[in-house]
């Protein structure tokens, strides 16, 4: 394995793997904070040479963290279906790069290769990848999962109902339910963020939402994003949820700072299987960021994209039905400005659909980064193009719970309506009957709330 | 194409005519003085123009400050709703890049410090560097702040300077009043520049006072730049954590209003001082 290069006759020396992978990142402050990122552009180059010419074997002897440290590599490790792996393991990155991007390989031929990768491999190869790479070959990767609604499909459009309120009042919560839902938003999932996160609040906004859902038929996941055990005591007391959430990092230090293991996803899955709402199999949605593992000090000194593959590798285990970036929320020193977000935008989308995952993305910002609501509907546009699963829908894109914006019910819309996308099919029936749409298109109707109290 | 296709189109047409005029009016408020009414002080109003259930859709307005019953051109937001997010967001993001008003600090009378950042850019990217003072400051600190003050006040611009210049002058008064009618000695107070909450643990370090009361500017919310949050610090050095701090935010006008916020704070300061105590070993 080669760890230097020259350019332009100037040499450049690289640590080992875990260095190459970090200086190769496109610029991120996330990585200038973690002091892992490359010195100046030309090493940037000089790092994305090197990684080329690595092979598939070198990065999987070379995980981030080491196998007998890090509950998050061996997850990955142990995944990986060894008779693909043995197939592709004297693949350099280069080719792996050129093997995606080919018009003859079709998208199930990837995703058979995919299964002999680890998440080493995928944010490799992402690193090797300008925007449109990553647009292009997002869109060849189609992955499906199936809840109550079915997911990820061609021609498809999916939206999280994010109905926040700041005291996790009910009837304004519903308020915004119905704007959203008149603007046929919803089919991914209806999600609240609760201001206060214990099992008697969940099971309130949970109840709060099946019997709004109930009454209207409304083919839908619900969904309460407290932390996971605090959803599983809201089970067990009787609560009906359609998925279970929970946020999640690329290494075992982070995730058991956010609380959590693999064995207690594994429980959550069991749990919802037995007394979910939806047939599933696909019960978990799953929440990510590039730059929480450094935010909880818990990166081991590996950079923010590879971290972030280590997410959907470790979500892959539980066959999620959603899984979603929160790609600008974590703030300006870890996503300086809009380039950073909308770059990192596209790696999670295509990273999570190469490691097999059904990736949507929270096109978002805070009030502190440079960016606006013109770059995340950029953003929304690019992704779109990718075959994005799913965004959020909130009113305005002002979440009045969580400060922060992202995509509107409107900018949904409009993605669609551009694109030629539709709602996912069960759901498209019932805003057919609802009146809220036809053919596909958003009817006089739509954007009224009150036609559905 | 008989009688009747004739007479359904023209009433279609005609119907649709009648649509189109009844398309909603908006309020175009106090124009006399010439200048276009303001976006920002308009409120939540329903927007949508022939609603199934308007009083319901009033009664949801009032449940939620959520943007909705905006309505919409194509699926994109009306010309006003976007404006007025715009409007929104613009404040925030100007509270942001701002700097405190000079005037103001210098009639506070506060020894003005900076920390190690350079500029606005950097304070973003680099919090590292927003809780540690520059060498420069440091020396001014240990030749104009007296040591070991029972309680030093720390003034920090943070995410918001515009926070700071709304409330800093209504709150600081009383907090010394009620602090010293406590007899507590207070320090001299001080103001960071580019400062982040961790400047209290470099402050702490070199004068050792009992605790830092901190006042910062907080990240600016839509429309609201003004809100400040207080850090109460018991015994701060370099090794202390932010669970060892007791926090109370959303100082404002519109939030908790200062001079009420000044008073909690004496509680807490008192709270502190005698359980010894911040964060989550303080017991409330």
């Amino acid at each position: 394995m080669q760890l230097s290069t020259k350019l332009f006759g100037t040499s450049y020396q690289f640590r080992d793997v875990k260095d190459v992978l970090a200086k190769a990142n496109e610029e991120k402050s996330g990585d200038t904070l973690a002091g892992v990122g490359a010195q100046s552009i030309a090493e940037r180059v000089a790092a994305k040479a090197v990684l080329s010419q690595m092979t598939l074997e070198d990065l999987y002897q070379n995980p981030v963290i080491p196998y007998e440290q890090d509950e998050v590599t061996r997850i990955i490790i142990d995944d990986v279906n060894v008779t693909i792996f043995d197939e592709i393991k004297n693949w350099t990155v280069e080719h792996l790069r050129e093997y995606i991007l080919d018009l003859e390989v079709t998208g199930a031929e990837i995703r058979r290769i995919s299964r002999g990768l680890t998440s080493e491999m995928v944010a490799a190869v992402a690193k090797l990848m300008s925007n449109l790479d990553l647009i292009q070959a997002g869109q060849k990767l189609r992955v499906t999962a199936h809840c109550r609604t079915t997911i990820g499909e061609e021609g498809r459009l999916a939206t999280r109902l994010q109905p926040n309120h700041p005291t996790d009042d009910v009837n304004g919560m519903l308020a915004s339910l119905r704007e959203g839902l008149s603007y046929g938003i919803g089919d991914a999932v209806i999600g609240i963020n609760p201001v206060e996160d214990n099992p008697v609040g969940t099971k309130r906004l949970l109840d709060a939402l099946e019997d709004y859902v109930q009454k209207y038929e409304i083919p839908a996941q619900t969904c309460v994003l407290s932390h996971v055990t605090t959803q599983m005591k809201a089970i067990e007391s009787g609560a009906h949820t359609g998925l279970i959430f929970q946020s999640i990092a690329g290494t075992e230090a982070a995730n058991t700072s956010f609380g959590i293991d693999g064995k207690m996803i594994q429980e959550a899955r069991d749990l919802m299987l037995k007394k979910g709402m939806n047939e599933g199999p696909n019960v978990n949605y799953f929440e990510t960021g590039q730059g929480s593992e450094l935010s909880s000090e818990a990166h081991s000194g590996a950079d923010q994209v590879t971290l972030e593959a280590r997410c959907y590798g470790f979500a892959k285990r539980y066959q999620p039905y959603i899984v979603n970036t929160v790609v600008g929320f974590i703030g300006p020193e870890y996503l300086y400005d809009s380039k950073q977000v909308i770059r990192a935008g596209l790696e999670d989308h295509f990273m999570g659909k190469l490691t097999g995952i059904p990736m949507g993305c929270d096109v978002c910002y805070t009030n502190h980064m440079k960016a606006d609501q013109n770059d995340i509907e950029n953003l929304g546009v690019l992704l779109t193009m990718a075959g994005c699963n799913y965004f959020m829908g909130v009113p305005m894109g002002d979440d009045i719970m969580l400060n922060y914006q992202c995509s509107s019910f409107h900018d949904d819309a409009s993605l669609r309506e551009i694109t030629h996308t539709r709602p996912l099919a069960e759901f498209e029936a019932w805003l057919e009957k609802q009146g809220f749409m036809e053919n596909g298109r958003l009817t006089k109707k739509a954007g009224d709330a009150s036609a559905i109290m | 194409m008989n009688n009747q296709d004739i007479q359904n189109i023209v009433a279609s047409v005609i119907n649709e005519i009648n649509k189109q005029t009844k398309a909603p009016v908006y309020a175009q408020g106090n124009t006399a003085n010439g200048e276009v009414p303001d976006i920002t002080a308009m409120g939540n109003v329903l927007n949508v123009p022939d609603p199934a259930n308007r009083s319901a859709y009033e009664d949801m307005l009032k449940s939620t400050s959520a943007r909705i019953g905006v309505w919409r051109a194509g699926t994109r937001p009306l010309t006003k709703t976007w404006l007025k997010f715009r409007a929104d967001h613009g404040v925030a993001q100007d509270a942001v890049l701002s700097y405190a008003d000079q005037a103001i600090l210098d009639s506070l009378g506060l020894v003005q410090l900076e920390s190690q950042v350079a500029d606005k850019d950097q304070y973003l990217t680099r919090p590292d560097l927003g809780r540690i003072l520059s060498d420069e400051s440091i020396a001014k600190m240990k030749q104009e702040v007296p040591a070991n003050a029972q309680v030093q006040i720390v003034v920090g611009d943070g995410l918001s300077a515009k926070a700071i210049d709304a409330n800093i002058r209504d709150i600081l008064p009383p907090v010394k009043d009620g602090l010293a009618a406590k007899g507590y000695r207070v320090g001299k107070e001080i103001f960071v520049k580019n400062a982040r909450v961790g400047i209290v643990n470099c402050i702490g370090e070199i004068l050792k006072p009992e605790m830092i009361l901190l006042f910062i500017g907080e990240r600016p919310g839509l429309g609201t730049a003004e809100s400040m949050s207080a850090y109460l610090t018991y015994a701060p050095k370099a090794a202390t954590v932010e669970a060892e701090r007791t926090m109370m935010s959303n100082i404002h006008r519109g939030g908790v209003p200062p001079v009420e916020a000044g008073a909690q704070i004496v509680t807490l300061v008192e709270k502190i001082l005698s359980q010894k105590a911040s964060g989550y070993d303080l017991e409330l």
